[in-house]
């Protein structure tokens, strides 16, 4: 039972770190530029894709990951100049019809360029082990790497955050961005920026997840619904909250699909607990969401409502 | 004004006497496919009519709406499974289903607005999304085959393809006529209100919430309706109808018509789906083509088709 739970919490915290991963870039887009950018979810997808094509071609799992941040990178500051830059002024709904548009586009690429079948990547021959946890429980190494690789990440932008100037400018302007732009702030420049690095970020969370989970069209979608859920529990625009909500989204889920059927095993038969337990679990998170948003309306860490 | 509302009745009549005749066209040209399409149109036309009712006059960007197309299509799918067939039934339940997720997920998501309200009705559609995934008794992510169409007064008139095709096309003149009460109706107009002003709506004594979850609901019941239609027309129910491309396809369909004007959502339902399917002739990457056909008209078009109408008119 405590060699379950703590496998459950590792997977737990590794999937909320991943969640982390793709919503600080989204909660920073949302709440400093006001953007609904639905095509989040696929630059993920194409930084896992493009990790498998670059580690095929240099033959290095590393070498690919290092190739691939800079071409995320890339990928996100051509798509603000091109698309997102003239949207920023836009209703909400210019914004999701545009995104949703180019999800459809990207999607459809991803498809011609690699196929419609799943492609699969193995994690570097030194990281490929695993260890001993508990007892006769082990846990692959680069799980375990994914986990530090995400949370130094989130210490990393916590330091960029709070302790350098461009920190200081995206902190004021997700608090008041008008009043930074006459201050002399070139907001504009903020704003590629800040979405760049936000594409670098979900590309390097799929890059990281490539080996561990199997890379085809549709993964960027029910990460990108998870992440939109994880912003709105944590508040728009707060990276604390993203990083808060990714760890609750991503604990609530596994203990809802893991513990879920034993707790409800003790008020009906084991047979419908199972049933009962499959079908509730995946819902817990959303419930989750519900109930915070019933308690603070915007979020746990937002300022705006 | 009046001009306004001269023009719209001429386009009504145009539209709904085009969709009147089609079956005939089809019946010479000889082509039955194009029957079963239309009948698509029409399922799809009653959605986006339902979301332009919240989008286009209460201005809230509801992005789930999928969820209550497959309500209503499962609606039909686990009555029949339990024995009943009749089309009333199905109708009732997918009314009611399809108002209950309205009203409690609509109570929570309207505490908030904007990218919250996008974001938060998109979350729980995938959540209806993932509970009948995982409804392995009606075949989870495989759906189900429905047995036989929807039967009325225990006949099965409706296996007929054009009996269904009138069926739809009553259903949609119904819900059109419905939307256009409610819409000109003081309730419609304090919808409006409540858009472009909500704090002023409040000080002359309206509270905007209780009406904007009223148009939710009415919309959610609209679109289980569609989602019963879209049903007996595959004869075949699955969570695909409820994954969020759908939701999309939706919101495309009435920006791409126009929004807020109630016929802009039934135009661009046929102009989308005939679209799709011309696309989808060439290529099986249409949705290429049709994403970055989106993203142009965004770009470069304020106001959907209808905007470009008009701004010919000026």
């Amino acid at each position: 039972m405590t060699s379950l739970f703590l496998l459950q919490l590792l997977n737990r915290v590794q999937l909320g770190v991943l969640l982390f991963l793709i919503a600080a870039g989204l909660t920073l887009v949302f709440g400093i530029m006001d953007f609904v950018n639905l095509a989040h979810g696929v630059i993920y997808m194409v930084g896992a894709y493009l990790v498998v094509m670059f580690a095929g071609m240099t033959g290095s799992y590393g070498l690919g990951l290092l190739l691939t941040l800079p071409a995320t990178l890339a990928i996100g500051l051509v798509l603000e100049a091109l698309i997102f830059r003239r949207l920023y002024d836009r209703p909400h709904l210019d914004q999701v019809l545009a995104t949703f548009g180019l999800v459809m586009v990207v999607t459809e690429l991803v498809k011609i360029i690699w196929g419609q079948s799943p492609l699969s990547i193995l994690p570097p021959d030194a990281l490929s082990g695993s260890v001993p946890l508990v007892g006769a429980l082990r846990y692959p190494v680069f799980r375990l790497v994914v986990i530090a690789a995400g949370l130094a990440v989130a210490v990393g932008l916590w330091l960029v955050i709070t302790r350098t100037r461009i920190g200081m400018r995206l902190r004021a302007g997700a608090s008041n961005r008008a009043m930074v732009g006459a201050l002399g702030v070139d907001i504009g420049r903020l704003f590629t920026v800040i979405f760049a690095f936000g594409a670098m970020l979900a590309g390097f969370a799929g890059a990281m997840v490539a080996p561990i989970l199997s890379v085809d069209p549709g993964m960027g979608e029910s990460v990108l619904i998870l992440a939109f859920v994880v912003i709105v529990i944590g508040g728009i625009g707060s990276v604390k909250g993203a990083f808060a909500g990714a760890l609750l989204v991503g604990i609530v889920d596994t203990l809802g699909r893991s513990f879920g059927p034993i707790i409800l095993r003790a008020v009906m038969e084991p047979s419908a607990a199972a049933q009962t337990g499959r079908v509730l679990a995946p819902m817990l998170v959303y419930v989750l969401m519900a109930a915070i948003l019933a308690a603070r309306p915007q979020g746990l860490f937002g300022a705006r409502p | 004004m009046t001009r306004w509302l001269m023009r719209r009745r001429v386009a009504a009549w145009l539209i709904f006497g085009g969709f009147a005749a089609l079956p005939l066209i089809a019946a010479m040209t000889g082509d039955p496919y194009l029957v079963v399409v239309a009948t698509r149109i029409l399922a799809f036309a009653m959605a986006a009519l339902a979301l332009d009712l919240i989008l286009g006059y209460g201005g809230m960007v509801s992005f789930g709406h999928a969820a209550y197309l497959g309500i209503g299509a499962y609606a039909v799918a686990i009555l029949s499974r339990a024995g009943i067939t009749d089309l009333g039934a199905h109708l009732g339940a997918a009314v009611v289903a399809g108002s209950a997720f309205a009203l409690v997920t609509g109570a929570i998501s309207l505490r908030t607005r904007g990218i919250y309200f996008i974001m938060i009705t998109l979350a729980f559609a995938q959540m209806a999304y993932f509970f009948f995934v995982s409804l392995s008794a009606y075949g989870g992510d495989d759906g189900v085959t429905l047995a036989a169409r929807s039967t009325v007064l225990g006949q099965d008139w409706l296996a007929d393809d054009r009996v269904l095709y009138y069926a739809a096309l009553a259903m949609l003149l119904g819900l059109y006529l419905l939307c256009v009460a409610i819409t000109g109706s003081r309730f419609g107009r304090v919808l409006t209100g409540a858009r472009e002003n909500p704090l002023r709506m409040q000080a002359v004594g309206f509270t905007p919430f209780r009406f904007q979850l009223t148009a939710f609901v009415i919309s959610g019941a609209m679109t289980a309706i569609a989602g019963v239609i879209l049903a007996n027309q595959a004869s075949y129910v699955s969570p695909a109808y409820m994954n969020w491309h759908r939701s999309g396809e939706l919101v495309v369909m009435v920006v791409l018509g126009g929004i807020g004007n109630l016929l802009g959502a039934i135009a661009g339902a046929t102009l989308a789906l005939l679209l799709e399917e011309w696309l989808a002739l060439f290529t099986e990457h249409w949705r290429l083509i049709f994403g970055a056909l989106l993203i142009l008209v965004v770009l470069f078009s304020r106001d959907g088709l209808t905007g470009l109408f008009r701004g010919r008119a000026k």
